[in-house]
């Protein structure tokens, strides 16, 4: 697969699934202000995804729109992290995964405002601004929770625990990732962990949380290699009209 | 209209030489078209009245995000998507205004949501129908916010003024929640066979219920007299079926759908059509809590609160430790 289109799916996937997941809190959230909050990053995410798989059928060039790309593809074609697709939990769970990924997508489309394809570097520009809103929130919301009651603690502890085995597979590296550093358009997963690590450290100790000193990183999801048993379900509810009624213009 | 049967207190609308000298100089103001504003004296049953009618139509806004999020996951086009999402943001945040302009009346929004979830104050009846196709978003949009719009145009002029001014807003985003309704019903229609199925399916299910949102006849609707004496309400129900009928039949029309009720009828010299009523039966039962959703929406509502306290108290305690610390 070219590397910028894998890159693409990849960012595009991202924001896809985080959507989905997140507006799934649609008029069930804690307090008025959080349903509005969570369904402007929502739509925020959903906006992004428009534009990152445009490209990628752009760039492909056979034909497919963002949303072919989007709802025609299976579970293997996939190439969002595996953090994005795990169940929303409780609300906890849901702005702790969210806050690990805007810390790491702050930092990402930090660089590829910079990328040597102006297409890319175009896209990053107007979502970074998007998400430098996004990590203001959940970091505040991350730090309110952790550092808030015994039990909001516990709770935000338990979700730090549980998401963190799937850190690590932002700042894995493979020969797509490789060759867009060649090509000066996209940064090496790898050397984003150190300023992934000091905002993530400095958020967590404001919040009163403790960092798992084990790192084993869950992998499979930016590959396509192995996804988890719940992004099956998640097609299922996403993809069904589409496949039901194939062909329809809506 | 997202209130309806909003009682008022006292026994009916009192004749001027029954009215104190304060009610009275209260009443010119109304019949001058002057606003009310927060600090002004107004009778107790206006005050009580108004809380009624507008927490109902803030409960409604985010009961209603309910409906229309069963669908945001199930989307055709990342576009619909978005602007679904949109949309629902925009009802929430209509909630949050009507709950603010309630809240000049001296009630907290801790109160009405604590009524609305033990089932004491209600919501919009047209809630409690379920969305059970993807042309719903479509009839939702184009008849549900359709007829939400005929009564809160009219609601711009309501005598109380945070309520007016939260109307004019509100106004300005329910045009587009009833256009890309009305959008979505345009592609159905020129679709495939399926597609005008699901079309047709949505508007025979919705169109009473539509109606219903008027209220019940006006002959019936015994609270009205007094809400129109005070300007609370500026139109009466069967004035705004009327104006909703008349508005929606054409359009029916021109998407090439099957007429909900067959005895829809022109009138060539008041040229207004006229319908047969909806199940009035059936209106009291869903608003009294027999409707086909009605224990659902309740307990998502009230599972969202509860599950949420946790979060609400370790928000606030954390607000706490941070003002001890800066003092």
């Amino acid at each position: 697969m070219d590397p910028l289109f894998q890159l693409l799916l990849r960012m595009g996937d991202n924001t896809l699934v985080l959507g989905h997941r997140v507006s799934e809190w649609c008029g069930h959230a804690p307090v008025l202000e959080e349903d509005i909050a969570l369904a402007n990053t929502a739509l925020d995410l959903i906006g992004q995804t428009q534009m990152w798989l445009g490209l990628a059928g752009e760039m492909e060039n056979k034909g497919r729109s963002a949303d072919d790309i989007a709802f025609l593809r299976d579970i293997w074609d996939f190439r969002n992290l595996l953090l994005l697709e795990l169940p929303n939990g409780d609300f906890g769970q849901t702005l702790m995964r969210q806050f690990l990924f805007d810390a790491w997508h702050s930092i990402q489309l930090g660089h590829l405002i910079n990328s040597s394809d102006p297409r890319v570097a175009a896209i990053a520009e107007k979502a970074a601004k998007e998400v430098a809103y996004h990590v203001e929130r959940s970091a505040d919301t991350v730090v309110g929770l952790g550092d808030g009651t015994d039990e909001s603690h516990a709770r935000m502890q338990a979700a730090l625990d549980y998401l963190w085995p799937y850190v690590g597979e932002m700042f894995q590296s493979d020969a797509a990732d490789l060759a867009l550093v060649k090509q000066g358009i996209a940064p090496n997963p790898a050397s984003l962990r150190g300023d992934f690590d000091a905002l993530t450290r400095r958020v967590l100790a404001q919040a009163t949380l403790t960092i798992p000193q084990d790192n084993y990183a869950q992998k499979g999801g930016k590959t396509g290699a192995r996804h988890t048993e719940h992004l099956g379900h998640i097609l299922c509810q996403m993809q069904w009209l589409q496949r039901a009624y194939p062909g329809e213009t809506w | 209209m997202y209130a309806q049967e909003v009682k008022t207190d006292g026994k009916g609308v009192k004749a001027r030489d029954q009215m104190t000298k304060q009610e009275l100089a209260f009443q010119d103001r109304i019949d001058a078209f002057e606003k009310i504003e927060p600090k002004d004296w107004m009778p107790d049953a206006y005050r009580q009245t108004l809380i009624r009618q507008i927490g109902q139509h803030g409960h409604s806004e985010i009961v209603g995000q309910l409906p229309e999020g069963n669908w945001i996951t199930r989307a055709p086009t990342l576009e619909r998507k978005a602007i679904l999402l949109a949309k629902v943001q925009d009802e929430a945040g209509h909630g949050l205004y009507l709950y603010c302009a309630a809240e000049t009346l001296g009630v907290s929004r801790d109160d009405l949501t604590r009524d609305l979830l033990s089932g004491k104050m209600k919501y919009s009846s047209i809630f409690n129908y379920p969305t059970l196709n993807w042309a719903d978003m479509g009839a939702v949009g184009w008849l549900v916010d359709g007829a939400a719009i005929v009564n809160q145009v009219a609601l711009q002029r309501t005598s109380y003024g945070p309520y007016s001014r939260a109307m004019v807003r509100i106004c300005k985003e329910e045009s587009f929640h009833a256009r890309q309704g009305f959008d979505i019903m345009m592609k159905m229609c020129a679709g495939s066979a399926d597609q005008k199925k699901m079309a047709q399916d949505a508007l025979n299910r919705m169109w009473y219920p539509a109606l219903m949102m008027f209220g019940p006849p006006d002959k019936d609707s015994v609270h009205s007299a007094q809400s129109m004496a005070w300007k609370i309400k500026v139109m009466t129900n069967d004035e705004g079926r009327q104006k909703f009928v008349n508005q929606t039949v054409p359009q029916i029309e021109y998407l090439g759908l099957e007429l909900p009720d067959k005895t829809i009828k022109q009138d060539a010299k008041t040229t207004h059509y006229s319908y047969s009523q909806p199940d009035w039966a059936e209106f009291f039962a869903v608003i009294s809590g027999n409707g086909p959703c009605n224990i659902d929406r309740m307990a998502a509502r009230n599972k969202a609160w509860d599950d949420g306290a946790w979060v609400r108290e370790g928000l606030m305690a954390h607000a706490q430790k941070s003002r001890i610390a800066a003092e």
